[in-house]
């Protein structure tokens, strides 16, 4: 295999960024911290703020115990983003640590 | 820890400004595929190409579930053709086209480049074979890609292949005619051509590269586009900045999604490609980049000098995103695959003229440019030969990818859909080159080849 990873971009590790765009209102955390413990995924840090006018949460979570596989756990939190009427994300956290961290 | 603010920037690239990943492509070679009986070696070559990137598409779309990042083309480059092609007892090299296509097809795959020949000092039996079979190859297949070298700043410009590339040019949109001449879209003559360029339609992979390899090539002029729209008025030097730093952000999501394909598929990571490719998409345009630089139309006095200063800060702040940067990295400006390349030459602003001189700034050359159907063969070859002997002198890459459009006149338009998008058929200079184009033999290697 290749020689090409450097120590500081781990790309297979299990934390994931979770995100939540919308209207604010009542039972988001509830109703999104609910799926994620149904599916045994660990909330590491939560920072939510109101950026022009748009609630937004971020989460940090480690997905290492979730029995789910990566593309499930996503339908399930897309499906909880309709139900919320909120937009919601799952993504690697490689993606924004490779974008914004040297 | 990464603030909010981080996060959602990365988000709106994506979801806004059209930040993706233009392509993941597999190097593949077919050096073990040569065999005197043609029907064993395209089996071979249908083998390998099957056995080895089976599970490329799949792994492409499973990163872009798992990174959020859209991913828009999976991509397979081979070795030239001609070269695996050669001790095959058989003249006519279409069979291999379609051994690609059918290849391509079976992955899931929507190019596969690397029906080529390496011929910037003269023709071998396989590449003359390779050559003729172009027209008839590209015009019975969909997927696959040819390109061919034609020059280089250590051998000179083969003008014969100059010369015989313009004859195959017309030939493959006289067979394409009912298509607006689609053959051509997808067939490229270069000089100095990269060996590891993971773009369409001018991607192989080269006699030095290993059995297989992941390349990665990048896009997202609409991210660049509106952060130079945030820094109006800004002096040049901030401009430069602005742009570095929005060119690593970019370029890292390539590095990350090559080592994610790289590790997922067990094949070594070769390198990322920085061009900002545009797409016919609104906002997805280089043209917008270099107006919102303070141009009113792209293609007006200040254009070269916009765009030299766009690539240069893209390399720069590329370079350092990324371990090994190759391929083409250079800002693409094709004119069907930009809405606003489109536009500037609707308005009269961008002419043939001006976007050959753009092309001494930055890669690739003229690329996708539609010209009236009754243009000659050695205008097109003339054309070719100032292209390769812009690339030869300043040792850069240089390419033509031209469309004579059967039947089609100034003014008209040729269609092509998708990512090759749409364009507006450009004058060509009504003066003969007929003369110097068919003197034949090869100009020389030009003094600065000369470094040893």
């Amino acid at each position: 295999m290749s020689g090409h990873q450097i120590s500081n971009g781990n790309i297979s590790g299990s934390r994931v960024i979770i995100t939540v765009l919308g209207q604010d209102k009542v039972g988001i955390i509830a109703g999104v911290s609910t799926v994620l413990a149904e599916n045994n995924v660990n909330i590491l840090d939560i920072s939510q703020t109101i950026l022009k006018d748009i609630f937004t949460m971020v989460m940090v979570c480690d997905i290492e115990k979730c029995q789910e596989d990566f593309g499930t756990l996503k339908e399930k939190l897309e499906a909880k983003g309709r139900e919320l009427g909120m937009q919601i994300q799952i993504q690697h956290e490689d993606v924004f640590q490779f974008m914004h961290r040297i | 820890m990464l603030s909010v603010q981080e996060v959602m920037e990365t988000i709106r690239m994506v979801q806004q400004e059209n930040l993706d990943i233009r392509t993941i492509t597999m190097g593949i070679s077919l050096r073990d595929c040569a065999h005197s009986d043609f029907k064993i070696t395209g089996q071979k070559i249908y083998d390998k190409i099957t056995g080895l990137a089976g599970n490329l598409v799949r792994t492409g779309e499973e990163i872009e579930r798992e990174y959020g990042i859209p991913i828009v083309n999976k991509r397979i480059s081979v070795t030239p053709v001609s070269i695996v092609a050669e001790s095959c007892d058989t003249d006519d090299y279409t069979v291999f086209a379609g051994v690609l296509e059918k290849a391509a097809a079976e992955v899931g795959v929507n190019f596969i480049g690397g029906f080529s020949a390496l011929v910037h000092k003269g023709f071998t039996r396989g590449d003359e074979r390779l050559i003729s079979s172009i027209p008839e190859a590209l015009a019975v297949t969909e997927r696959v890609c040819s390109s061919v070298n034609v020059a280089t700043t250590k051998a000179g410009i083969n003008m014969d292949a100059v010369y015989r590339m313009g004859t195959i040019i017309k030939k493959a949109a006289e067979l394409t005619a009912g298509k607006d001449g689609l053959a051509c879209a997808k067939l490229v003559v270069f000089a100095n051509v990269p060996e590891d360029n993971p773009f369409m339609a001018g991607a192989f992979h080269g006699v030095g590269e290993p059995e297989c390899v992941i390349n990665v090539g990048v896009s997202g002029p609409g991210v660049v586009k509106n952060a130079v729209q945030k820094a109006r008025g800004a002096d040049f030097g901030t401009l430069s900045e602005i742009i570095k730093r929005t060119a690593f952000k970019i370029t890292r999501m390539g590095e990350l999604v090559g080592r994610a394909a790289s590790t997922k598929l067990g094949i070594p990571f070769g390198i990322v490609d920085l061009s900002l490719a545009p797409t016919p998409a609104i906002g997805d345009s280089v043209a917008d980049i270099l107006e919102n630089m303070g141009l009113e139309r792209c293609g007006t006095h200040g254009t070269t000098a916009a765009l030299a200063l766009l690539n240069d800060a893209v390399k720069k702040g590329g370079a350092m995103a990324s371990s090994y940067v190759g391929g083409l990295s250079g800002a693409f400006i094709p004119v069907s695959e930009d809405a606003g390349m489109i536009r500037a030459v609707e308005d009269g602003a961008l002419s043939l003229e001006k976007l050959e001189a753009m092309t001494c700034v930055c890669s690739v050359g003229l690329d996708m440019i539609a010209v009236p159907g009754d243009t000659s063969a050695e205008t097109i070859s003339a054309i070719i030969a100032d292209e390769a002997a812009i690339g030869v002198i300043n040792q850069k890459t240089t390419a033509v990818r031209i469309i004579p459009a059967p039947g089609k006149k100034e003014g008209d338009y040729v269609e092509f859909g998708g990512l090759l998008g749409r364009a507006p058929v450009m004058p060509v200079n009504r003066h003969s080159a007929a003369e110097f184009v068919r003197r034949g033999g090869r100009i020389p290697a030009p003094i600065q080849s000369l470094r040893n």
